[in-house]
């Protein structure tokens, strides 16, 4: 087990994590098609947080506050949150495949934000973003109690998900396919596969607080997380109350993802290979690995948020792109390595 | 400390499962819960660890019913050692046993030196301390059932209830861990395969059946010659030692006439 011994400093761990995602964020709002020096990143902050007054370019401290640092907060909050979702899936459903699209959440949110932006459903009031979450809670809630009419296990949740995402990505491709224009369909891809091109501090406000509040409430029951390594009804012998348990952090991870879905859209592969990245850095305690976990996704997707705005000049790639480009070799030589070292 | 079923019943898909119950454990006893396959055995243990709800009855702990307390509550006093509890999870034996700590953390009070102390008496205890860096995986059916039972340990309860603990094990390991649950200040109730284990480790011994418990009392009271043939439809002889205790000997079913008659008849057409 390549656990972090105890005899690391606790405090030190913290701050070097804090510090590496300060570090992602700087470099997150100082890369891009221009270049801005990291100190001006500084100074920008200092001058909008605290009125410090460094004399800057009008044009770079717009670009740095308003477009690329509210870009890399959000993409570091979805980062963290998908990922969080994805190690607490995990362990409750006990399925290693289980990620936050398990619960048919992100094929809800498509077909909501489909008919929001297609089909024209609201007549204008409804945005986009507003659209998928209620796509997003529509499907859970369906799946939900789909899984409960199954009847009892972890089977039942994954089997009425996976219902569940089917019908709603029929849906959406049938939108697509019966009314949507070339353009349209194209504006939909892009949003379907992860976009933070439209993302501003108002969407701070909103990602911000949830991320930070599910990971409260996920890092409230590690121990319970924990105590599901051998099964639910090993849990309930230990004194976890598991059905509470389960309505808690299944609605929990619901709504972060709804959430995180309906401001960049549906963000592939995070959510399930950071939290099995995130067990070979730091080990299976969920104590240190929900925190870790959150950490490593928040910092990934920031990186891939980088790089889908480098890696073609002149062109964004969506995100979920990226992440999956990246993200699959770089789990595979995790896999392999992990393998070579038990 | 007492646990004490009241006509619990307990059914799984419109068939009755657990047929109204009664069962009082005493403080400090070992007893053995036998009986075939499906008679019950398992379902009446979850029932009285409390982690299932009768469907009708009453489980209770001191006279105070399961059912109002809370899972904690429960988990602090009933620890329960499953059959075959397995984990895909790359955890190491420590972090397996550690577990048994669960229900005297909260999210807010740690993992304190006492709780490593009890984690290393109770591994000490099964006798795997020196596997305790071992990850899980690695380990033999044998090495877990006793991580298993040392979980249980470090949960530091007064009535420990096992499913067919010693399932997987070699002979000496089978008697080995009864010993050692046999040698703890605590109740136990275990379902048990082996009726000579019964015979050796038990108080008291309750016979299940299709639900129902049908007997219960001393081993040599309850195993009889007639009765293990009308449960388990075995012939076997119970032969009683000096001490008082006894010793069930199993015998081949008599060959059936006919079958010997048709096997000859068969290898005349051979011929």
């Amino acid at each position: 087990m390549r656990s972090i011994p105890p005899t690391i400093n606790r405090t030190g761990a913290v701050l070097t994590a804090f510090a590496l995602l300060f570090l992602a964020l700087a470099l997150g709002a100082a890369i891009g098609e221009t270049a801005i020096p990291l100190d001006v990143v500084g100074k920008t902050v200092a001058n909008r947080l605290w009125g410090a007054g460094y004399p800057l370019d009008a044009i770079d401290e717009g670009i740095v506050w308003n477009y690329r640092l509210s870009r890399a907060v959000v993409a570091a909050c979805c980062g963290a949150a998908l990922s969080l979702c994805g190690v607490v899936l995990q362990a409750l459903l006990r399925n290693s495949l289980a990620d936050p699209y398990i619960l048919g959440i992100s094929a809800g949110a498509s077909t909501g934000a489909v008919a929001v932006a297609i089909l024209g459903i609201g007549a204008g009031m409804l945005t986009l973003s507003l659209g998928a979450f209620f796509g997003a809670v529509f499907a859970f809630a369906l799946v939900s109690l789909l899984a409960l009419r199954a009847g009892r296990g972890t089977g039942a949740i994954i089997l009425a998900g996976v219902a569940g995402s089917q019908l709603f990505n029929a849906l959406t491709s049938f939108i697509v396919t019966k009314s949507a224009n070339a353009e349209q369909a194209r504006g939909i891809m892009f949003w379907l596969l992860g976009n933070l091109s439209g993302v501003r501090w108002p969407d701070v406000a909103l990602a911000l607080p949830v991320a930070l509040a599910g990971l409260l409430v996920c890092l409230w029951h590690a121990r319970a997380l924990d105590a599901f390594t051998f099964g639910a009804e090993s849990a309930a012998s230990l004194g976890i109350p598991v059905k509470r348990v389960y309505a808690t952090l299944i609605s929990a991870t619901a709504l972060m993802t709804a959430v995180m879905v309906s401001i960049v859209g549906s963000i592939g592969f995070v959510g399930l290979v950071i939290p099995h990245a995130a067990r070979f850095l730091v080990g299976v305690r969920h104590g240190l690995l929900l925190p870790a976990a959150a950490l490593t996704g928040a910092i990934f997707m920031i990186a891939a948020d980088i790089l889908s705005r480098v890696i073609i000049p002149g062109q964004v790639l969506p995100i979920g792109v990226i992440t999956a480009l990246v993200g699959a070799p770089a789990f595979a030589l995790i896999l392999s390595r992990g393998r070579a070292a038990s | 400390m007492s646990l004490k079923a009241e006509t619990v019943s307990w059914s799984a898909g419109g068939r009755l499962i657990v047929d109204a119950v009664d069962l009082e454990v005493m403080p400090q006893e070992f007893l053995g819960i036998i009986g075939p396959n499906g008679s019950g055995k398992t379902s009446l243990i979850s029932l009285l660890a409390g982690i299932r709800p009768p469907k009708s009855g009453i489980v209770s702990l001191e006279g105070h019913p399961l059912a109002k307390s809370t899972r904690r509550d429960i988990a602090q006093r009933i620890a329960l050692v499953e059959q075959q509890a397995e984990t895909t999870e790359r955890i190491t034996a420590r972090q397996a046993v550690e577990l048994g700590r669960t229900p005297h953390l909260g999210a807010l009070s740690p993992w304190s030196g006492r709780d490593t102390d009890i984690v290393a008496r109770a591994l000490d205890h099964v006798g795997m301390s020196d596997f305790a860096d071992r990850m899980w995986h690695t380990l033999s059916g044998g090495e877990r059932q006793r991580l298993h039972i040392a979980r249980a340990l470090a949960q530091q309860p007064q009535i420990l209830l096992l499913d067919e603990p010693t399932n997987h094990l070699d002979i000496h390991h089978q008697i080995g861990l009864l010993e050692l649950v046999r040698g703890q200040p605590l109740t136990v109730v275990a379902a048990l395969h082996d009726l000579n284990h019964a015979a050796v480790f038990c108080d008291r011994i309750a016979v299940m059946d299709r639900g129902r418990i049908v007997a219960l009392g001393t081993p040599t009271e309850i195993l009889t010659e007639e009765r293990i043939l009308a449960v388990f439809g075995v012939a076997a002889t119970v032969e009683h030692d000096e001490d008082g205790s006894c010793f069930v000997r199993y015998r081949r079913p008599r060959p059936k006439l006919h079958l010997i008659s048709d096997t000859m008849k068969r290898h005349d057409h051979a011929r």
